[in-house]
């Protein structure tokens, strides 16, 4: 087995809210509870759930953007949040991230070369001018872009555009891992194909890894390797993607891959739904025993009294169900 | 009532009257630099039990059919054509006639619940405000109405909650509510823009079974805009594709999703990632990027996206053709 790139262990983030005057804090929201993993080098692990789950508190907190209440993540061998600030420097030019709005994680008041460049400046300022244009027109290459374009404004470009300079800055560093926030939830049916084949490409091309966090489970099937499903902070199955997309085994991915509408009025017709009841709860007070007892169609007394491990099963893959 | 998806069903309930009648729509803006046109001669009906969608991408027009057949259109902008409800004209109605049929046989749930609510008012005084205002119940009556359709949208504990505000529902039960607002009157007709759109996957399932059953019950007539074609396939009997303000195909939808014939539809759906098809191979994909409103152009809206574009298709704008079936298409391509 490959050594891990990136190894999650028992992370947690809680974010204390409702700080009064007199008391202390009114209540802790656990947006990451507790999720272990481990990503190997060109891989693609998806990360999926329902807002609040901690997906992407999940992504900030790997790149040290969240500040992490508990846990470990191990970069490379190395325990990233020890790392003193130069070798912490050192190490993020190897992490990048891409945001779900395209334009607003974009300065309006640079250019589009200018962009691109900035990590490249921040990091490598012995790069002469020309040196720096050339490994910007090289990551606009790679993401599609007319090197013509160096010098227009984000405005200029359409969102989907403006999804391409931001992969090529998150590119231009030659990364090892980039962790993809929602990149094409707010992006047109027609330029999302376009984004998610670009992302399979350099993934495939140049050995990226990827963490893929999105809600859209057709979208994360057709990028990921493994899929893990989070909810309210905590993993409730981990799985190869071809298995898990062909027998979801924990109640709620059976619930979230049967809530999708296909598109394809037939088979739309003729499914048999699980259909949830209920909202998410609140992530301030989640559920006693397992998160998702309160909406599971399949929940005992045992569920709602004691908290099931995350625990393997005959193909591997990870599921924290009494039940199952 | 069952729903009509094959084109023999639909072509049965074509012979009904229309309750909803675009003729020649086209909707313009004025903007800084000039009028921009939005909707450009969209012509379609609408009949009661039956489900509309209207499916496209950003920029493609939707929403403002929808605002314009409600009279809803913003103050910059100008409709021409004709949009008949019951045959009365709704582009040239007043102020006051709009009112009356907007509260009582017409009605419009909206994307995003929380801006749609007012924050100020208890849901119990925006959803008693309609029957008391158009229906002259009491406010008694009233609350007793809406208590019963809050039920009928399962909102639980709904005589309690009915005096709460807005922010203290959830969004999955603010969107409840605002179906609720929305069916209270018994429409008619009911528009939808985006109605799950802002709801997670497992909350917009029930959301959609709801919204299901409850039009379905009322035999309203139904026009729903959405961007997603799974919400399209759930719902709908008939659709309508629409690219840069055109219409460039109408199906029973499945016909539309069987065999598409317009070269954007095939497109559109063919991009659309779904939970069955082949993961080894790319994605297909549309190039370029979503037409940026413009002036009016001459030839097909699609053209410089379309891999199939002839001459003409540049220089002569493709009619909106019937084929057999009860289908439509606007391509020069596309020959019944």
């Amino acid at each position: 087995m490959t050594e891990a790139l990136l190894s999650v262990r028992d992370l947690k983030v809680h974010f204390p809210i409702g700080k009064g005057l007199l008391a202390g804090a009114k209540g802790v929201v656990k947006a990451v509870d507790g999720i272990s993993f481990d990503l190997k080098p060109g891989e693609t692990l998806g990360i999926v759930g329902e807002s609040g789950c901690g997906k992407s508190t999940l992504g900030r907190a790997i790149l040290r953007l969240a500040k992490p209440t508990d846990g470990t993540v191990v970069w490379l061998g190395r325990d990233f949040y020890a790392l003193n600030k130069a070798s912490l420097r050192k190490a993020r030019r190897e992490l990048q991230i891409i945001f779900q709005d395209p334009l607003a994680s974009l300065d309006p008041r640079m250019t589009v070369g200018a962009i691109i460049a900035r990590p490249l400046k921040t990091f490598h300022p012995e790069l002469t001018r020309v040196q720096i244009d050339a490994r910007v027109k090289e990551a606009m290459a790679q993401v599609g872009l007319a090197p013509e374009m160096m010098r227009r404004y984000p405005h200029e470009f359409s969102g989907g555009q403006c999804q391409r300079i931001g992969i090529a800055r998150a590119m231009i560093l030659r990364p090892k891992l980039i962790v993809c926030d929602e990149p094409v939830s707010a992006l047109d049916v027609s330029i999302q194909a376009q984004i998610i084949n670009l992302l399979r490409k350099l993934q495939r091309e140049l050995g990226l890894s990827l963490l893929f966090i999105s809600h859209n489970l057709s979208v994360v099937r057709h990028i990921s390797h493994r899929v893990m499903v989070l909810y309210l902070g905590k993993v409730m199955e981990l799985s190869e993607r071809d298995a898990f997309y062909a027998n979801p085994m924990h109640p709620y991915s059976k619930a979230l891959i049967s809530a999708i509408p296909l598109p394809d009025p037939k088979a739309e017709r003729a499914r048999e739904r699980v259909m949830l009841q209920g909202d998410l709860p609140s992530p301030l007070n989640p559920p006693k025993g397992c998160r998702f007892c309160t909406r599971c169609p399949m929940a005992t007394d045992l569920c709602h009294s004691t908290e099931p491990p995350l625990s393997p099963r005959s193909d591997g893959r990870l599921v924290a169900c009494h039940l199952v | 009532m069952p729903s009509t998806r094959t084109s023999a069903e639909v072509a049965v309930r074509q012979a009904a009257a229309a309750i909803l009648s675009a003729r020649n729509l086209t909707v313009d803006f004025k903007l800084e630099h000039g009028w921009v046109r939005a909707v450009d001669g969209v012509s379609f009906e609408v009949r009661r039990g039956e489900v509309l969608g209207i499916v496209g991408e950003s920029g493609s027009g939707k929403s403002q059919i929808l605002m314009a057949a409600m009279g809803l259109t913003a103050i910059n902008g100008r409709c021409t054509g004709s949009v008949t409800f019951e045959g009365q004209e709704i582009l040239n109605a007043s102020p006051e006639q709009l009112d009356k049929i907007r509260g009582s046989a017409m009605s419009m749930i909206f994307q995003d619940p929380m801006t749609s609510l007012n924050p100020y008012m208890r849901v119990v005084d925006q959803l008693t405000e309609v029957l008391v205002a158009h229906q002259g119940k009491s406010k008694a009556e009233a609350v007793d109405n809406a208590v019963e359709m809050l039920e009928r949208v399962r909102i639980p504990d709904a005589r309690r909650r009915i005096s709460l505000y807005p922010h203290e529902f959830s969004g999955g039960m603010r969107q409840r509510v605002m179906i609720a607002m929305a069916l209270l009157c018994r429409p008619a007709l009911l528009f939808a823009d985006e109605p799950t759109t802002a709801l997670d996957v497992t909350v917009q399932a029930q959301i959609l079974d709801l919204l299901n059953g409850l039009v379905r019950e009322l035999n309203a007539a139904v026009v729903i805009v959405t961007h997603d074609l799974g919400v399209i396939a759930r719902l709908c009997d008939r659709v309508i594709v629409l690219y840069g303000g055109r219409i460039m195909e109408e199906a029973a939808i499945d016909d539309l999703f069987e065999a598409p014939r317009h070269p954007y539809s095939q497109g559109l759906l063919a991009a659309t990632p779904r939970l069955d098809d082949d993961t080894a191979h790319d994605l297909r994909t549309i190039k370029g990027s979503p037409r940026a409103l413009v002036g009016q152009m001459t030839g097909c809206p699609f053209a410089p996206r379309c891999d199939r574009k002839i001459e003409r298709c540049t220089v002569e704008t493709p009619a909106l053709q019937r084929l057999m079936s009860g289908r439509a298409a606007a391509c020069h391509l596309v020959t019944s």
